[in-house]
């Protein structure tokens, strides 16, 4: 056995491993994979990086975390070796100062770590990104996000209740990863509006809620459709606010017919849907983040996101006229910043 | 029959400091306010303020640059080298 850079436990001989890991603390309350170092190593097998190459520094203790601490973590998530790369990438975005996870983590808002993966891994590594991309039943998209969420608990220290404060909690906090459906959709891809070459596979991290579903059975035209979508995005956070949170917007491939049929570009859509999520500054209450008496006079409305605030992403089923909502938290510098990293193979 | 495990946490008890003793008195300390940006967080502390001062208690403004993040280093640094206690205010 190759000499692991991680300290070594060994548990008592009347001692279950499975209790064993929840007793000291390890667990998000769900059972965990017992970390042995034979399966740390096939982990590892996953990455051509070092063990001992230091990730990131984990917030909120502050802790350096290195690749085999990472491993141990996906092992213990249940992740397959194939998945590590990707986990690695998350651990070093949500670890940065733009990010904020210790924002992410502490706040009493309901948000979690949200990862949007794109690039040529989805396929290989078999993630969801059609029927019930973001529900269960795909061991990728269900571990790599638990993965990042159990470094943060195990390595950095967050556990709710002491530094977590959340008011109500999210099952975005326990594992909310998905694919993006590149080969159906009639847009690019996240990742190559960010910059990104089709043949790059990236993470896009988001501190964000659990979804909601926007339910438009009806329109046949795009115009109608994008009216559908804004009013229910309006909604997010409150009504009333504006500027306040991003949020990612899923369209459904029968939505997204809509536009493939008009040949709407990504773009185009955004635009028609800030054009309707315009807020009436009279209607804010004075309390509303970046939102202060003296604007109020000099400006009659305001967009209900930031220039970046929207994200549209395509995934989903074939079949059923539902796009999802999935609204952010404190965005931007002062908060959290979405942000995209390349994954390293 | 023992099962070996890689410890999957940081390996660190972060240090716990215990809390200064609190102030018998104020007379003659100085307090500092700390905004943490919250809305209206000011308007709680300028009325802190109001009564700390009607009763002679000097006090020093502070503000973070943002809710979401620690306090800076040079933040904190600066408020223990300058006060002898420190109100922070959440409001919203």
């Amino acid at each position: 056995m190759t000499q692991t850079v991680t300290s070594t436990i060994r548990f008592g001989a009347a001692e279950d491993p499975f209790e064993a890991m929840f007793d000291r603390g390890w667990s998000d309350g769900l059972p965990l994979v017992p970390p042995t170092p034979e399966r740390v190593q096939q982990m590892l097998a996953g990455t051509s990086r070092s063990p001992d190459e230091v990730v990131a520094t984990v917030a909120p203790d502050l802790v350096e975390c290195t690749v085999e601490k990472v491993a141990v973590n996906a092992v213990m998530a249940g992740c397959r070796p194939e998945y590590l790369p990707v986990v690695l990438a998350a651990v070093e975005a949500a670890c940065t100062d733009e990010f904020n996870i210790h924002g992410v983590l502490a706040t009493t808002m309901s948000v979690g770590p949200i990862i949007i993966v794109n690039g040529p891994i989805r396929k290989r590594i078999g993630m969801n990104s059609g029927s019930n991309a973001l529900g269960q039943g795909n061991r990728a998209n269900m571990t790599i996000g638990r993965a990042l969420a159990l470094v943060i608990r195990n390595v950095g220290g967050g556990r709710p209740g002491e530094v977590d404060q959340s008011t109500l909690g999210s099952p975005s906090k326990l594992s909310f990863c998905f694919a993006e459906d590149e080969e159906g959709s009639p847009w690019e891809s996240l990742a190559q509006e960010r910059g990104f070459s089709a043949d790059a596979s990236t993470v896009t991290l988001f501190a964000g809620e659990g979804p909601r579903v926007i339910v438009d059975q009806l329109s046949r035209k795009p115009e109608s459709l994008a009216k559908s979508l804004a009013a229910c995005l309006m909604t997010t956070g409150h009504p009333k606010m504006a500027l306040a949170f991003d949020t990612i917007l899923v369209v459904s491939p029968e939505h997204a017919a809509r536009y493939r049929d008009a040949g709407w570009s990504k773009q185009q859509l955004r635009e028609e849907l800030q054009k309707n999520l315009m807020v009436d500054v009279g209607r804010l209450p004075e309390t509303a983040i970046g939102i202060t008496t003296s604007d109020k006079a000099e400006v009659k409305q305001l967009p209900k996101f930031r220039k970046d605030g929207l994200i549209i992403v395509h995934a989903g089923g074939t079949a059923g006229l539902f796009s999802s909502a999935i609204c952010g938290w404190a965005s931007g510098p002062s908060g959290s910043q979405h942000i995209t990293r390349e994954i390293e193979s | 029959m023992t099962l070996e495990v890689l410890d999957p946490t940081g390996g660190e008890a972060p240090a716990m400091r215990q809390p200064l003793p609190r102030s018998s008195s104020l007379e003659g300390k100085t307090v500092g306010l700390l905004d943490i940006s919250k809305p209206r967080g000011d308007v709680f502390l300028d009325r802190v303020e109001e009564q700390l001062n009607s009763q002679g208690v000097s006090t020093l403004r502070f503000t973070k640059p943002t809710f979401t993040k620690p306090a800076p280093v040079d933040l904190r640094q600066e408020i223990a080298s300058q006060c002898d206690a420190v109100i922070e205010a959440l409001a919203d």
